[in-house]
């Protein structure tokens, strides 16, 4: 086995793009995510990395470019943070739509305002219906693998869609920690070059993004739709493949903890790491807890995430973002609505936490595990540790 | 596991002294987890920096509220900043002094410290009054984390054939005359 | 309505991309009107008027320096009457 390299997870995502071989970067700074597109332009510029680096004038532009790039055949890749996701969004949509298999690392932040440059899922949780592959990182080196697997899963021809691999912004980016690397001529072999269904090409014309009337529309929507639900099968095959080739294992929905906990914590990104650690000292001291994180929030894993939960009593659902308004944060609202048609349902608790990045600490998920056997948090979500006077 | 925070002032290098341990730490096939306290800084602001090591995987993500060492860069923070805040009941203050332990000790009321006039080394051996890699020489010495020839290659690598050797001088130098008590 | 529909989602090309192009070419736009033109060719200047202006861009010169109407386009709009300098087309019963 090689050894682990300590270094920013920023710069191990830059690399695993760099050992992707892209063809062509479009990419806006924007803190947390520029020092993933600040390596990469210095890749390209000595030589490193033979590709096209657009320096674009825009996030709406970057997005825009990689539609353009990747409806030519050119295996593509952009990153973004908070407004310049939200920039995209419409350009979002038309990458799915057209079928691009363009790839985006998302290092998460809160939407302004007030401006925050700092950590929570907001961001993505605001763009959650663009029709494309939606990963969830917890650590550097789930960050460089699952930033080399997404583009195996979207050029697949049963895929050719666009996928987000989400990194927590600071949290993750900004985090030095030990990489395994894999040797570039195993990714060669894991990752072919870049076969495009269909390209834009003078020789063989075609029209991509044209009118869809009424009487396509819909068809058209479905099309997308169901590529997406098939890719939860494909993206399973690529990390199975993954752990074959390079023994590391991801899946769709990951249990840690005892199979028989009553208790299950319902995490997605690097906050699992911490939740694990309360969850040992929990069960260390007799609770009987245990944890699921989500990888894969689009589409929904329904079935992994079904037998994950089966058997307990109680979820801890942790929201990172809010959906104001409504009964829950995001994923709780996923959840909830999945288990409306089971016929036994455990108890649902809602936690909106480490809104634009405040910390969650183990201790926090100790008190929340705390709160939740005494029915001390509210029936629908408790934004935790909102300061109060009431 | 070793928790340590570091204190510095925004430009000192405390993140940059922060990201060399942990790097180090991981080349010796150690896990090691380094990072600043996110956020805009202004240079002269007062800073931390976060650094684990442990012999196996660290699932934690938050600050460090209760260090087993904090790492004090400039010792005009002492009067600005409580540096020991959440310390360890046998935690480690490492702090850039011209001062003896035992004068921290009874002034601060902490439990073990090492001081080293960090400054000095590295005004004598860079040239300049950045102790950020002097002061790496000194949490070493203290902690007993890892010898300071382990700084060697990361140094090196971090600072370039110009400024490495001297940098890694300085480091030596503070792990040499570092005493704790 | 399903019936609505022009085919299933699985018949459309990936991302309803049309792999064709150009197949507008094919629809005949010319089918419904009422008056089509006609040039007086005394009074004909070969200026090609006609043609800049028509909006449905169906009058090209030909081998002989004239400007016809493609009919299996031409709508009968009479622009191309109207504009025309020499007043050399007259808009007939089709």
């Amino acid at each position: 086995m090689t050894k682990a390299k300590g270094l920013e997870v920023s710069l191990a995502v830059a690399e695993a793009v760099k050992q992707a071989n892209v063809d062509v970067i479009a990419a806006y700074p924007i803190t947390p995510q520029t020092h993933i597109v600040e390596e990469l332009s210095v890749y390209v510029a000595n030589g490193e990395l033979d590709a096209e680096y657009v320096p674009v004038e825009s996030e709406h532009t970057a997005m825009s470019a990689s539609v353009g790039s990747s409806a030519a055949g050119a295996r593509t890749y952009t990153a973004t943070s908070a407004q310049g996701l939200a920039l995209m969004h419409e350009i979002l949509f038309i990458a799915s739509g057209l079928r691009l298999p363009i790839v985006m690392t998302v290092a998460n932040r809160a939407l302004s305002a007030p401006i925050s440059i700092w950590n929570d899922h907001g961001d993505i949780m605001a763009e959650r219906d663009i029709g494309w592959v939606q990963i969830f990182a917890e650590n550097g080196q789930e960050a460089y693998d699952l930033s080399i697997a997404a583009f195996k899963i979207a050029e697949d021809h049963r895929v050719l869609l666009p996928v987000c691999v989400n990194i927590d912004g600071f949290i993750l980016t900004h985090m030095i920690e030990p990489v395994l690397f894999i040797d570039q001529k195993k990714i060669d072999a894991f990752l072919p070059p870049f076969n495009p269904a269909l390209t834009l090409d003078p020789k063989k014309p075609v029209t991509m993004g044209p009118v869809g009337v009424p009487e396509v529309y819909a068809e058209s929507r479905k099309q997308c739709e169901q590529a997406l639900i098939n890719s939860r099968e494909i993206v399973a095959e690529v990390f199975d493949q993954w752990g074959k080739t390079f023994d590391r294992n991801y899946k769709l929905i990951e249990k840690n903890g005892p199979d028989e906990a009553k208790s299950l914590f319902i995490t997605m990104g690097s906050m699992g790491e911490t939740t694990m650690t309360a969850v040992q000292e929990l069960t260390d001291s007799g609770e009987s807890v245990g944890q699921v994180r989500i990888r894969l929030w689009r589409p929904f894993p329904k079935k992994e995430f079904l037998n994950a939960i089966a058997g307990a009593e109680e979820l801890i659902i942790i929201d990172r973002a809010l959906s104001p308004g409504s009964h829950n944060g995001p994923v709780a609202q996923e959840v909830k609505a999945l288990l409306y048609d089971e016929p036994v349902k455990p108890r649902v608790h809602n936690v909106i936490a480490g809104l634009g990045g405040r910390d969650v600490t183990v201790k926090d998920f100790k008190k929340m595990y705390a709160m939740s056997r005494k029915n001390e948090l509210d029936p629908n979500y408790t934004i935790w540790g909102v300061r109060s006077d009431a | 596991m070793w928790e340590i925070r570091l204190h510095g002032r925004g430009g000192q290098g405390a993140v940059t002294s922060a990201e060399l341990l942990a790097r180090a730490a991981i080349a010796k096939g150690k896990f090691a987890q380094a990072f600043p306290s996110f956020g805009p800084e202004r240079r002269g602001a007062p800073v931390q920096a976060f650094v684990r090591v442990d012999e196996k995987r660290i699932l934690k993500r938050e600050k460090i509220y209760e260090p087993d060492i904090v790492m004090v860069l400039d010792p005009t923070l002492l009067d600005v900043v409580n540096v020991a805040e959440g310390l360890k009941q046998d935690g480690i203050v490492v702090v850039n002094s011209p001062q003896s332990n035992e004068e921290l000790k009874n002034r601060y009321n902490w439990p073990n410290v090492a001081a080293v006039n960090a400054t000095r080394i590295a005004v004598d051996i860079l040239s300049v009054p950045i102790t950020n890699t002097t002061m790496l020489g000194a949490l070493l010495k203290a902690s007993g984390i890892m010898e300071a020839k382990d700084m060697e290659e990361v140094i090196m690598d971090r600072f370039g054939p110009k400024l490495g050797p001297k940098n890694f001088s300085a480091l030596s130098k503070a792990f040499e005359v570092t005493n704790i008590n | 309505m399903a019936e609505s529909a022009i085919c299933a989602w699985q018949k459309l090309e990936l991302g309803t991309a049309i792999t064709t192009p150009g197949n507008s070419a094919e629809l005949r736009t010319g089918d419904w009107k009422t008056l089509r033109p006609e040039t007086d060719r005394e009074k004909c200047i070969k200026c090609g008027m006609c043609s800049i202006y028509c909006p449905e861009f169906c009058i090209s010169e030909a081998e002989d320096g004239y400007y016809p109407a493609d009919l299996f386009y031409c709508k009968g709009c009479g622009i191309c009457a109207n504009e025309c300098p020499k007043k050399a087309i007259s808009m007939i019963m089709d």
